[in-house]
């Protein structure tokens, strides 16, 4: 929409090898992201069908800021969730959102399942391309050999899925480009399911900034990019990066451990945010229109042969990658947690649910819940080498365990029990934060059941009253929802505060108040319950597992039942906003 | 005194694309097709960024190149393009040894005026201008 006033929609259906262009006006008001993604998957979705139905939709949205303002990086996309069996939001960075915004599309909507493997090359039309030969390689040799046969280099994207997308496991992630991913909630088992290898986008044409926007673009472009750069705004993302939370957060008693039987480590300053950048980061990149490169790339050396034969691994890592495959695990080196996070890369799952999910195995196994003939591996919190078998056994399925180690620890607990240490939120596995409330309920009620849905680890970390938690639970998910609509990145919530959204805005030809911003918020968030809805969603579903009330946080020892009035309190908010 | 576009620290990139998307700004663009700057990854995010700049030759191959004077010397390095005189032939961008020269979706050769606009938005000042003369 930027520049044109309408919403360009791509729908391409594998079913029948075709795909047409949509220029909607009725989309205009949802804007992008997640109102135009939400909108759209409400279109196209079929509750009664399953989620790995082929008829399913699989939906990409960029916003009206994408690539034209500092820090606007991110994709959403949208789909029904075959983890969560609900509503399904996933955002990536990389070069996705660049791409499409060039290639002229708001937003790409792909149904139907290819007869064989097949890939998608979408520049000015759409290629249905033979992927046959790529079916079973890893995430980062696909992609190698899709910078080989495609054109583009430099205004280029490719997303592409891992086996474990292609086995249908339902935390299976997509990656992009290279070390950025729609991770949470499985969209790799429903691209698997679709026969989609990957999708490469290629945005080289031409927008014309209009002639009356040109210095006012130019002006508010320039105060945003010296907010992003030269404040302290955003410093924390460029330094250390989010690794910067892991000293602090153990010292608060709040770093989920050992399938989080412990919040508290004695080895976290080997595995610091200081300690990986002096003894493992190499390089820091960026995403496409964001001069802050906060993606911290960590190189490790490994002896592959004797003779001083070596290979090199480059991987990112991030505060949530040192939890769930370090902490969580009880892994106690930084090279150990790099070479375990190189294996869910290459098989293109979601760090933060394989992690939490094979501390729950440990757990499981250690207490006798599961034997060495299902596991495979004598898991021992701390022994790498058994997690990176583990994680290929996920991928592929290995036998019956690893098949239902592959739809989460809420299946898994199901099957083999020990549902009171799995821990789960809402259906999908922890985030590396256990702060008090504001994380417990937030994430559990969060619409994606993410910890950024409502950043309530942050609303713990500020000591609030505890009656005050839902509210700003409630509040802080309204103002996301306008922040990932645009789409911007939220690590720069801080910079995009609502008077800059709205000069962000009105600098691209969009005018909108303050007051029609809060409505959208709530328009958006009432549509993702109608979403939620259709799909049998009801947020009486949750339950917390007693983990979470067995080891102390920030804020205490948590009440199960207060947690759950909480929930409740969280319920009726959102009643009486499905009711205005 | 006269400018020249630099390349001071290629490994420091972090490839954001602020340079081109300045360049595309000032073109009257949102879009970085048309920069006259170029970066891009070579092997995806695992390897290096690769940054294609006019490098403001002394004796510039592509203004020899030209049969038809669309682009002239400019005084410090580099060359000024006449645009009424491009026949659109191309052949500028097939001298350029380096690679600056790309093209427009109209065929006219995307020319680097040396500005140092685009140096002003590097996070890692990869990039600079250098005074010569």
């Amino acid at each position: 929409m930027l520049a044109r006033d309408y919403i360009n929609v791509l729908y391409i259906d594998l079913e029948k090898q075709e795909y047409r262009y949509d220029q909607r006006k009725d989309l205009v008001k949802y804007l992008g992201g997640t109102g135009l993604a939400a909108k759209l998957l409400d279109e196209n979705i079929k509750p009664e069908l399953d989620p790995l139905d082929p008829a399913q939709p699989m939906i990409y949205a960029i916003g009206p800021l994408s690539f034209v303002m500092p820090v606007c990086t991110k994709a959403v996309a949208t789909f029904y969730s075959p983890h969560t069996k609900e509503y399904g939001e996933s955002h990536a960075g990389g070069r996705f959102a660049m791409a499409m915004r060039f290639a002229g599309i708001d937003a790409i909507v792909v149904t139907g399942k290819s007869a064989h493997p097949q890939y998608l090359l979408i520049d000015d039309g759409v290629q249905f391309r033979d992927a046959r030969a790529m079916w079973g390689l890893s995430v980062e040799e696909t992609g190698k050999i899709l910078r080989q046969t495609t054109h583009g280099s430099g205004v280029r994207s490719s997303i592409r899925i891992g086996r474990s997308g292609e086995n249908l496991v339902s935390y299976a992630g997509v990656n992009v480009d290279t070390y950025r991913h729609f991770g949470r909630l499985g969209l790799g088992a429903v691209m698997g399911s679709k026969n989609l290898k990957a999708i490469v986008v290629i945005g080289n044409n031409t927008v014309d900034i209009p002639q009356e926007l040109k210095v006012k673009y130019r002006k508010v472009y320039d105060k945003i990019y010296d907010r992003v750069l030269n404040t302290d705004l955003m410093k924390k993302y460029h330094e250390l990066g989010t690794p910067v939370n892991v000293i602090p957060l153990n010292e608060m008693h709040s770093l989920p451990s050992f399938n989080l039987q412990k919040n508290k480590i004695d080895f976290a300053e080997d595995i610091s945010g200081e300690k990986f950048a002096e003894d493992n980061l190499v390089r820091k990149v960026a995403c496409a229109g964001c001069p802050i490169g906060c993606i911290h790339i960590g190189q490790v050396r490994r002896e592959f042969d004797s003779g001083y034969e070596y290979e090199t691994i480059n991987v990112s890592y991030d505060h949530e990658l040192i939890f769930a495959l370090g902490t969580f695990l009880g892994i106690k080196s930084t090279d150990e947690i790099l070479e375990l996070i190189d294996v869910v890369e290459s098989e293109g799952l979601d760090a933060i649910s394989t992690g939490v999910v094979l501390g729950w195995a440990t757990e499981a196994y250690k207490r006798g819940y599961v034997s060495l003939e299902e596991t495979l591996v004598p898991f021992e919190f701390g022994i790498v080498q058994n997690y990176i078998a583990a994680v290929k056994y996920i991928s592929t399925r290995k036998n019956k365990f690893y098949e239902d180690l592959g739809k989460g620890v809420v299946h898994a607990a199901k099957v083999y029990g020990g549902s009171d240490f799995a821990c789960h939120l809402g259906g999908n596995e922890m985030a590396g934060y256990h702060t008090g409330y504001g994380n417990v309920v937030g994430f559990a009620v969060g619409s994606r059941h993410s910890h950024l849905d409502n950043g309530g680890y942050s609303i713990d970390q500020s000591k609030p009253k505890e009656e005050d938690i839902v509210k700003k639970v409630y509040d802080e998910e309204l103002e996301r929802n306008i922040l990932t609509s645009l789409v911007i990145c939220l690590f720069a919530r801080k910079v995009y505060t609502r008077d800059i959204v709205i000069e962000a805005l009105e600098a691209v030809g969009i005018n909108m108040t303050n007051e029609e911003l809060t409505q959208f918020a709530k328009d958006i968030q009432k549509l993702k319950y109608q979403i939620k809805a259709k799909l049998g969603y009801s947020l009486d579903s949750i339950k917390i597992p007693e983990r979470f009330f067995q080891t102390k946080t920030l804020n205490g020892v948590l009440n199960s039942e207060k947690a759950h009035e909480m929930v409740n309190e969280y319920k009726k908010m959102i009643e009486d906003l499905m009711n205005e | 005194m006269a400018k020249v576009l630099k390349v001071a620290d290629r490994r420091r990139c972090i490839g954001c694309l602020s340079c081109r998307q300045a360049c595309a700004r000032l073109r009257g663009e949102y879009s970085i097709a048309n920069s006259a700057i170029e970066v891009k990854t070579s092997g995806g995010y695992t390897g290096e960024f690769v940054i294609n700049i006019c490098r403001g030759c002394e004796e510039p191959a592509c203004m020899e190149a030209c049969k038809f004077g669309a682009l002239t010397k400019r005084t410090g390095g580099g060359v000024v393009f006449h645009k009424d005189k491009c026949t659109k032939c191309g052949a500028c961008g097939v001298a350029c040894a380096v690679n600056a020269i790309r093209f427009d979706e109209d065929g006219y050769p995307i020319i680097c005026t040396h500005c140092g606009y685009c140096t002003k938005y590097c996070p890692h000042r990869c990039i600079t201008t250098k005074e010569v003369l």
